[in-house]
């Protein structure tokens, strides 16, 4: 909300600077988020007199003036302006005055024009950063001619109006009183302790025939409506404090009717129309909802077509206006309209705000609408408008005053007065701090709160009209707070709470942990947005009827990039990939933990269930077997064994992938991206991909660590290398020579080799075995013992997988 | 028979020619082994006259002595200037990069989130997490947003049905709480939230982290003291908190919470744009209505709420300057946090 200093004066006397009085609205909850200096970049330019004009001898565009500046003295001024004339008054800029050039600031200078001494310079209202709202001549081509009656020597800031401050404040959603010049000015009347200088909304009313009668279909999205009837208009040019106050506002002045249409909205925050009467069909106005496809044109003569649950208002036959978004072409005021029709109304926000996004049409009013109007507003609207028409004499309002509400009457609204009953103990405990009973009163009392009387220690007001925000006995004490200042509060820490046993459940510990493995690993966790687009399942090339392509879609997207919620975590992963290896990182290891969002059904009837899931991925150094290696030691780290068996993907390599599973369950898959996916993201550099529900090792996570005594004997390793066949695998090997003999408590492969001399199909393994002799063993195992289980492995071998030794 | 002084004489000629430790031993075994010539002597001691054996004994003896203390002095010597060899040989250039077991590193954001917890967790707090796709009810109408509130508009709430939607704020999660547990009640509750918003400052997802307490006689006082003790843990010991007006439809007062400047100690800076305080997070007493919305008897109990932006501490913390690059995932952003293990 724009609050122009000028305005803010009208009612309250701010007799502080104005970066006190920033200060002051910050701390009663009204930051100022720009604080705009109007005529920061002008100086130094005074209100003169020409008193003589010359043609300059040796230059035929330059005019030689000498001005009368009063007290300043006089200065002779050159100007190629044509308008200037003996008697003029107009802005000059002396010696070291600066004034604005296309968006920068000029320095004026005395100098020599074509040899004729020049000591400043005549402005235009460009020069000066103003319109013809601000000063009527003011976009004129050449000098801006002043008012005869200025001053000579007066500073033209304060003659042109840009001697002023305009803040934007923000105002938070709970404040819609406070989205007009007068609301804040009780805010800040409040904050500084002065009197707020009352509304003038006095007016008499001559008598008519005429009624327009409102009728009101839809009560609910349109709670109150205030029509009134002037006489007499005379359609013509706003006097310049409004039309200057427009301006400051970002308004351009348009006829007197409507600029105190406008005016009133950002005055009093109530958004009024009006009506040329002379077009109401049938004198009179329907509030109802449009018929699907009903057409109106609005005043910026765009064509809409409206559907049911636009609000509108009708005449007798036909829409003028689109309730509280932009009034009809077919009655808007013109330059001879002659009576008027003002409305003042209050419609429900969401309803304004529905229609407005719908027909993609905002207005001023529209955007005030949907922060909420009171109705004490429309009333206190309605009647500062009238107050103005009769002020600016451009019309004469009349007996015609009508209010939709039957319970009530413009003299006498009815408007529903809350009531808070409390005591000043109970702010306190809220608080934590106590504020003197007086000056808690002094507050209320401020902010227009009427204190009604109680029983001692007990605190009753009657709420005004325009707080609908506050309800209850804490919006007092906020009340109380923010005008006492939260510098009072002191800091205490829990004095009464009771003492509670924190910290993190089992599975956040967990998860704590499984980080910190991975991290361990060389892996650097990432972090990605949730949804990504559909069109990653076709990247991937998933099969059309594949599970992870039922993805719950998000109805209002950002677009189409982000529309998905993921089902699996391995796109997201590719794209960081993709991403690293365009930048130039050549090597990575990744990983994220994170939730897949799956629905039974589509579109979604239930709460969808969310699915921890882990996702690595490794590129440039490494291979399968790191990627392997870091998810198995993670895992291991739980007391977790993972198996791996050969599996596919439509996005890994077919003979570099794996199923992973935990005991019979398959939770994930392992595997190289596909070499055609890595040429089709023109990818340097290979890249390995790891996915794993989480969900089921969350559930077997072992964590206790429980002391099994140490071998009272040694093992004893041998290495052991045969020859197989190409298609037996390590997990074969493995599981033979576990079979084989008791004795052996571990067989890691260390070693492949394929050689010509080996044959064709064939590949020679190499393990190391440890032997370890029984829990109830009574000596080592001999070098004769482990002969004997080296030759029974050797059979195994033999007679099950078809290997000889090498 | 050979002579012994001739042996000798050989021996030792022989010896000092030796060049290395390995010739040496062959001389020795040439003389001293089994089939040496001095062991020959020996043998032929038979073919000596009895009376002579003893003499003779002695003397191959003493030249055996005398060879064996000549080979290991001999030896010695070229050991030592072996081992002297092999190490000017051996010389590394200790300038050269070590060799490490490279960790990686947590993501900024965790790294923030986990401190916060330890903070918090230290007093008392637990950890609750609750879902991320939320209903209208735990997201909107619990918290006191009243139908008509803009907040529920679709230009700010991602909707995937009339009814679910991605939670916009970890508040959802205060209702699962104080609904499934009775006072006293301090919980962070850290996690994914979304907003439709994309832009230079805006991201559609980021994180948040919501602190409850619900007691007897909780105070706004002590919401003060909480965030301030937060305040300083998190930045530093010196940093000073304000609290300031604000609102938030399911608290009541509701604040905004600043700290001092950390980066210019409150003079004005870049990074609090010239005012000497940052915004960090925003907070209140809880609403009496949520407390009703969760069948809490706000005449016994009472409470206060804070919820903070994780991305935004961590710029704020770290200095980084665009919420875009904590989804990046670029190797050489994140690899600057790996030693933050604090």
């Amino acid at each position: 909300m724009l609050l122009p200093l000028s305005w803010l004066k009208e009612y309250v006397d701010v007799d502080i600077p104005r970066e006190a009085l920033k200060e002051k609205l910050f701390s009663c909850g009204f930051e100022v988020e720009e604080m705009k200096d109007l005529g920061e970049k002008v100086s130094g330019v005074y209100v003169g007199k020409i008193e003589k004009c010359e043609k300059h001898p040796d230059a035929d565009r330059l005019t030689i003036c000498t001005v009368d500046l009063g007290a300043l003295g006089k200065r002779q001024i050159c100007t190629a302006a044509t308008n200037v004339f003996e008697g003029a008054k107009v802005p000059c800029a002396l010696d070291g005055a600066t004034v604005l050039k296309e968006g920068g600031v000029q320095r004026i200078k005395t100098g020599k024009l074509r040899g004729a001494l020049s000591e400043g310079m005549m402005c235009s209202g460009e020069e000066l950063g103003i319109t013809d709202d601000f000063y009527e001549g003011a976009e004129v081509d050449g000098i801006l001619i002043l008012d005869e009656t200025e001053k000579v020597g007066e500073d033209v800031k304060k003659v042109v109006g840009i001697d002023d401050t305009v803040f934007d404040i923000a105002v938070t959603a709970n404040r819609p009183d406070c989205q007009s010049i007068y609301g804040l000015a009780r805010e800040v009347a409040a904050a500084l302790k002065k009197p707020l200088k009352p509304l003038d909304t006095s007016f008499t009313r001559e008598k008519t025939d005429v009624k327009i009668p409102v009728e009101v279909k839809e009560t609910k999205l349109c709670p109150l409506y205030v029509g009134s009837y002037v006489k007499d208009v005379k359609i013509g040019k706003s006097p310049r404090l409004i039309r200057r106050r427009l301006a400051l506002m970002g308004l351009r002045s348009v006829s007197n009717i409507v600029d105190i249409t406008n005016y009133v909205l950002l005055e009093v925050g109530q958004p009024m129309h009006a009506f040329d009467r002379n077009f109401l069909r049938g004198d009179k106005i329907v509030v109802r909802c449009a018929e699907e496809g009903e057409k109106i044109t609005t005043l910026d003569e765009k064509e809409f077509s409206l559907h049911k649950d636009n609000l509108l208002i009708c005449d007798g036959e036909r829409p003028v206006a689109i309730a509280g978004v932009m009034g009809g072409l077919n009655s808007e005021i013109k330059g001879d309209t002659k009576e008027v029709f003002f409305e003042a109304a209050c419609f429900a926000r969401d309803s304004v705000r529905k229609t407005s996004r719908r027909l993609g049409q905002r207005s001023d009013s529209s955007a005030r609408f949907e922060k909420g109007v009171y109705e004490i507003f429309a009333y206190q609207g309605m009647a500062r408008a009238l107050h103005l028409v009769q002020a600016l004499g451009c019309g004469t309002p009349t007996s015609f005053l009508t209010v939709s509400d039957p319970r009530g009457s413009f003299e006498s609204p009815c408007i529903a007065q809350k009531k808070i009953q409390t005591t000043y103990q109970k702010i306190e405990a809220l608080l934590g701090m106590k504020v003197p009973e007086a000056e808690a009163n002094d507050i209320l009392k401020r902010l227009g709160f009427e204190l009604l009387a109680g029983k001692k220690g007990e605190l009753c007001v009657a709420v005004p009209a325009w707080r609908e925000d506050v309800e209850d006995f804490p919006d007092l004490a906020e009340e109380i707070v923010r005008m006492y200042g939260y510098e009072h509060l002191r800091p205490t820490f829990l004095e009464n709470a009771r003492v509670t046993r924190g910290g993190f459940s089992d599975s956040q510990k967990e998860e704590r942990k499984l980080k910190t493995l991975l991290r361990e690993q060389g892996f650097f966790e990432a972090l990605n947005y949730s949804f990504y687009s559909p069109k990653d399942f076709d990247l991937l090339r998933l099969d059309k009827d594949a599970p992870e392509r039922k993805a719950i879609k998000i109805l209002n997207p950002i677009g189409e990039d982000l529309s998905v919620l993921r089902t699996f975590l391995a796109p997201s992963m590719l794209a960081n990939i993709v991403r690293n290896q365009r930048r130039g990182n050549m090597d990575g290891k990744l990983f994220e933990i994170a939730n897949v969002y799956l629905a039974d059904e589509l579109p979604i009837k239930a709460r969808p269930r969310e699915g921890r899931t882990l996702c690595m991925g490794l590129w440039g150094e490494g291979d399968f077997f790191d990627l392997k290696g870091a998810l198995e030691a993670a895992f291991e780290a739980f007391k977790l064994r993972l198996n791996f068996r050969k599996g596919e993907r439509t996005y890994l390599h077919p003979g570099m992938t794996a199923e992973i599973y935990l005991g019979e369950k398959k939770i994930g898959c392992l595997g190289r991206l596909h070499p055609e996916l890595e040429e089709a993201l023109a990818l340097e550099r290979q890249a390995y991909l790891c996915e794993v529900d989480l969900t089921l090792p969350y559930k077997k996570f072992q964590t206790e660590i429980v002391y099994t005594p140490l071998p009272k004997f040694e093992s004893v390793r041998r290495d052991l290398a045969f020859v197989a066949d190409e298609k037996v695998t390590c997990a074969e090997a493995e599981a033979c020579i576990l079979r084989a003999v008791k004795a052996v408590k571990k067989a890691e492969l260390f070693d492949v080799y394929r050689d010509k001399k080996l044959g064709a199909g064939k590949k020679s393994m190499a393990f190391r075995l440890t032997f370890a002799p029984s829990e109830t063993a009574d000596k080592l195992l001999s070098p004769e013992t482990v002969d004997g289980f080296f030759k029974k492995i050797v059979e195994a071998l033999q007679r099950d997988l078809g290997a000889e030794l090498r | 028979m050979e002579n012994t002084e001739n042996i000798e004489q050989e021996a030792l000629k022989e010896a000092d020619a030796a060049k290395d430790s390995g010739a040496l031993y062959e001389v020795k075994m040439k003389f001293l082994g089994r089939a040496g010539k001095v062991t020959a002597l020996l043998k032929n001691m038979r073919a000596v006259a009895a009376e002579e054996r003893p003499a003779f004994g002695k003397k191959i003896n003493d030249l055996r002595e005398r060879l064996e203390a000549k080979f290991s002095s001999l030896e010695e010597k070229l050991k030592k200037r072996e081992m002297q060899e092999k190490l000017s040989t051996e010389e590394i250039d200790v300038t050269m990069p070590g060799r490490r077991q490279q960790s990686g590193g947590l993501h900024p954001v965790t790294i923030v989130k986990d401190r916060l917890v330890e903070l918090f967790s230290g007093m008392g707090f637990e950890v609750f997490e609750g879902p991320e796709i939320e209903d209208q009810y735990y997201n909107f109408t619990a918290l006191n947003t009243p139908e008509d509130h803009p907040a529920r508009d679709m230009q700010d709430t991602f909707y995937l049905s009339e009814e679910f939607l991605l939670r916009t704020q970890t508040s959802a999660g205060q209702i699962r709480v104080m609904q499934s547990q009775k006072p006293p009640i301090k919980i962070v509750s850290p996690g994914r939230v979304f907003r439709s918003d994309d832009d230079a400052t805006h991201s559609p997802m980021f994180h948040q982290m919501e602190g409850l307490v619900v007691d007897k006689g909780i105070t706004l006082a002590d919401l003060y003291g909480m965030l301030d003790e937060f305040a300083k843990a998190m930045f530093s010991k010196d940093v000073k908190t304000r609290l300031r007006p604000s609102y938030f439809p399911f608290t009541e007062p509701s604040v905004e919470v600043d700290v001092s400047c950390f980066s210019c100690g409150g003079k004005g800076c870049a990074l609090c744009k010239g005012t000497g305080w940052i915004e960090v997070l925003g907070a209140g007493m809880v609403n009496r209505k949520v407390l009703q919305n969760c069948n809490i008897d706000p005449d016994e109990y009472s409470g206060f709420a804070f919820g903070l932006g994780l991305e935004r501490i961590a710029m704020l913390k770290y200095g980084v300057n665009n919420i875009k690059l904590f989804t990046e995932n670029d190797v050489r952003f994140l690899e600057q946090f790996r030693d933050e293990r604090r």
